[in-house]
């Protein structure tokens, strides 16, 4: 078990290194000079060399993704230049371990700018999880046990309704009728833990987790319902009845927990996609989150947080899918033991 | 056969079993009508080809189509009970206790995420009220009764560690472990190679001897048949075609789908001569049975019958030339001499020329 949590690690310390590659690559490639973009419309060459120099994207390829990675575990000076370092102090911004760059578009580091963003994300993300998880697993086991019935159908037809509305619909309409005209809550605004406590915090988060979740629920219920109707006619479900287990056992020994583990999967694939920032959600209730820094520095090509962002969305996902394969030979013994 | 006259009747009496499935479209006649006996310590060979309603049919015996959209009706009478009028939970309390069944495919029929030993004891705590360790002692007990070495290692295993064989003699063991007085085996060696299916099935008739159980094996192998079995029920399309005992029905076949069941057995011993003839055409739809003798579409006999009757009427299942425990639901008028004449030299020439 720990020779294969390790393999798993490296395994995905590799892909990381792989794919911070493949994005510094595919913002290498792009049409737009960063360099003359951020000295701005009126820019002389030497101005524009200075410019590009101050931000290391003089530079060939590798060497730029060097310094970057090195940055990432010793930290980095913007720009990087002893001289300016003795003569002017003040103009370099010291962007510390672990370091994804610096935006001058922000005056910021990108850490810095992850760090104010992230528990937004994070928090709309754990609670929307929480709502999905709950709710959509368990009406899709009662869906399925119920299967043929007036709650199974109504169940699987209102979840097509609900897949069905888009997300921005959704938050729209929450924030018009259940904030603003009906007033059961107050408009939602993020409040950290620091401030609100965990009242104020939940609270805050009520509409947009609620948003979030429906759309995920509505996928987790028919995809929960067909996983256990589907380990509910497997053989084994077949034996326990005919050992004369109670109904109990049979459905939540047997069925629920064969069927439990694609759903796992699922779940922590999709957390950690959301993890990255709900784009939508965080615009309709103007979260100051990930996906909101994520579009504004799409739309002013801020490169070096665009490149910050992928690279700590991509080791999500990749951190989530070590979880889960580890989960998955916990939860089965045929991964565990082969 | 032999109990059926005793004084307290056979341990297990299954009267005019019937089991539909109403689909969509239309209703599925899967068992239509289904009758035997079976007398503790017997053995009875329920035979036919996929979807001939075997395995529904002894599905229902154990009450798994409850909860589902199957109507069943008829009697199944176990040791003076019958087991249609119980209640759900009735019915459950004596499921792997004095009826229990042992599956095709071991694999897939025990749950891959937990152990051997778990889901064995898990059979003996539901019907016993003892500890989890007597359960354990119990369940190694079984394992070394059934043939597994090293049972104190192996008990903690997960069935993809167990071979083939291993799996089918832990499912046994599972399915003994409450010592029931009836037990289904449906195609216990399918899944199984042919040097473990022999261990398996004298495994079955140690045990049986041992605990002097009933027990109806499924099987599409007359071979399997022709070892175990004491009476051989021929199914088709849902309905006995022809039951009698064992030796008797596989030495003096009276009905042509069983004729055609024995000419598709390869012979090793057999003259290399032989052909090997299979059964035109496919099993029917049990959904829209063909008219009169199910049979009759894929009969090469029935023209020899007057009056398409073989189209038209359904036979009775009645005695034949052999005495009434043997009966047949054909139309021939001499099953005997066709038999003789036309289907034995073509099976087994070398049967003939010793004649």
């Amino acid at each position: 078990m720990v020779a294969y949590i390790i393999r798993r690690l490296i395994a995905g310390v590799v892909l990381l290194v792989v794919m911070s590659i493949v994005t510094f690559a595919l913002f290498f490639a792009s049409p737009i000079d960063p360099a003359q973009f951020a000295c701005g419309k009126n820019c002389s060459p030497a101005m524009k060399a200075q410019t590009a120099a101050s931000m290391g994207y003089d530079d060939n390829f590798f060497a730029q993704w060097g310094k970057f990675a090195k940055g990432v575990f010793v930290g980095r000076d913007f720009p990087d230049d002893p001289k300016l370092k003795i003569t002017a102090p003040e103009t370099i911004a010291h962007c510390a371990a672990p370091c994804l760059g610096y935006s001058k578009e922000r005056t910021s580091t990108v850490t810095d700018l992850i760090k104010q963003t992230m528990p937004v994300s994070l928090s709309i993300a754990v609670v929307a999880f929480a709502f999905w998880i709950i709710g959509g697993v368990l009406l899709g086991v009662i869906a399925a046990l119920k299967r043929g019935t007036l709650i199974d159908r109504g169940l699987v037809g209102l979840s097509l309704v609900l897949y069905a509305f888009p997300t921005f619909f959704i938050g729209l309409l929450l924030l018009k009728f259940v904030a603003i005209q009906w007033n059961w809550v107050p408009v939602p605004e993020y409040t950290p833990i620091a401030e609100g406590g965990i009242t104020g915090w939940l609270s805050s988060l009520l509409l947009p987790a609620i948003t979030l979740a429906v759309f995920f629920m509505a996928g987790y219920v028919r995809m929960t319902r067909a996983f256990v109707l589907e380990s509910l006619s497997e053989d084994y479900v077949r034996t326990a009845r005919a050992k004369g287990l109670p109904k109990r056992t049979v459905t939540f020994k047997h069925a629920l927990r064969a069927a439990l583990t694609p759903i796992v999967t699922m779940a922590g694939l999709d957390f950690a996609g959301l993890m990255g920032g709900a784009i939508i959600t965080e615009s309709v209730f103007n979260y100051p989150g990930l996906g909101k820094l994520a579009v504004a520095a799409n739309t002013d090509f801020d490169l070096p947080t665009l490149v910050g962002l992928v690279i700590l969305l991509a080791s999500f996902v990749i951190i989530a899918n070590i979880i889960v394969d580890v989960l998955y030979a916990v939860i089965d013994p045929r991964v565990r033991l082969s | 056969m032999t109990d059926m006259h005793s004084n307290d009747g056979p341990y297990l009496s299954v009267e005019d079993l019937v089991v539909h499935f109403p689909t969509a479209d239309g209703i599925v006649k899967a068992t239509d009508g289904l009758s035997f006996t079976l007398g503790r310590g017997k053995t009875i060979g329920v035979v036919g080809e996929s979807g001939s309603g075997k395995s529904v049919s002894s599905s229902a015996i154990l009450g798994l189509h409850r909860g589902s959209s199957a109507q069943v009706s008829g009697r199944i009478v176990l040791g003076g009970t019958d087991l249609l009028m119980l209640s759900d939970e009735e019915m459950r309390l004596r499921r792997g206790k004095e009826v229990s069944m042992i599956f095709q495919d071991p694999l897939s029929a025990m749950h891959p995420y937990y152990t051997v030993g778990n889901q064995i004891a898990e059979a003996y705590l539901v019907h016993n009220d003892v500890s989890k360790k007597a359960a354990r002692a119990r369940t190694l007990e079984m394992l070394e009764r059934v043939g597994i070495p090293q049972p104190d290692r192996r008990i903690d295993d997960y069935p993809h560690q167990f071979s083939g064989g291993m799996r089918q003699r832990a499912m046994i063991a599972m399915g003994l472990i409450n010592d029931p007085g009836l037990i289904i085996a449906d195609e216990p060696t399918t899944a199984l190679d042919v040097t473990v299916q022999a261990q398996i099935l004298d495994l079955l008739q140690d045990l049986q001897r041992e605990f002097n159980s009933a027990i109806i094996i499924i099987t599409h192998d007359l071979g399997v048949v022709a070892e175990m079995a004491d009476d051989v029920l021929v199914m088709y399309a849902g309905r006995a075609v022809e039951y009698g005992p064992t030796k008797d029905v596989l030495t003096h076949p009276q009905m042509p789908y069983t004729w055609g069941l024995l000419s598709s057995v390869p012979d090793v011993q057999g003259d290399t001569n032989a052909a090997l003839i299979p059964i035109p055409g496919n099993p029917p739809s049990l959904l829209n049975p063909p008219t009169g003798c199910a049979f009759h579409p894929r009969c090469v006999h029935r023209s020899k019958v007057p009056a398409d009757l073989c189209t038209t009427t359904l036979p009775e299942l009645l005695p034949g030339s052999q005495g009434p425990g043997h009966t047949k639901r054909c139309h021939l008028a001499d099953p005997d001499e066709l038999y003789r004449t036309e289907i034995l030299p073509e099976i087994m020439p070398d049967l003939i020329v010793e004649d």
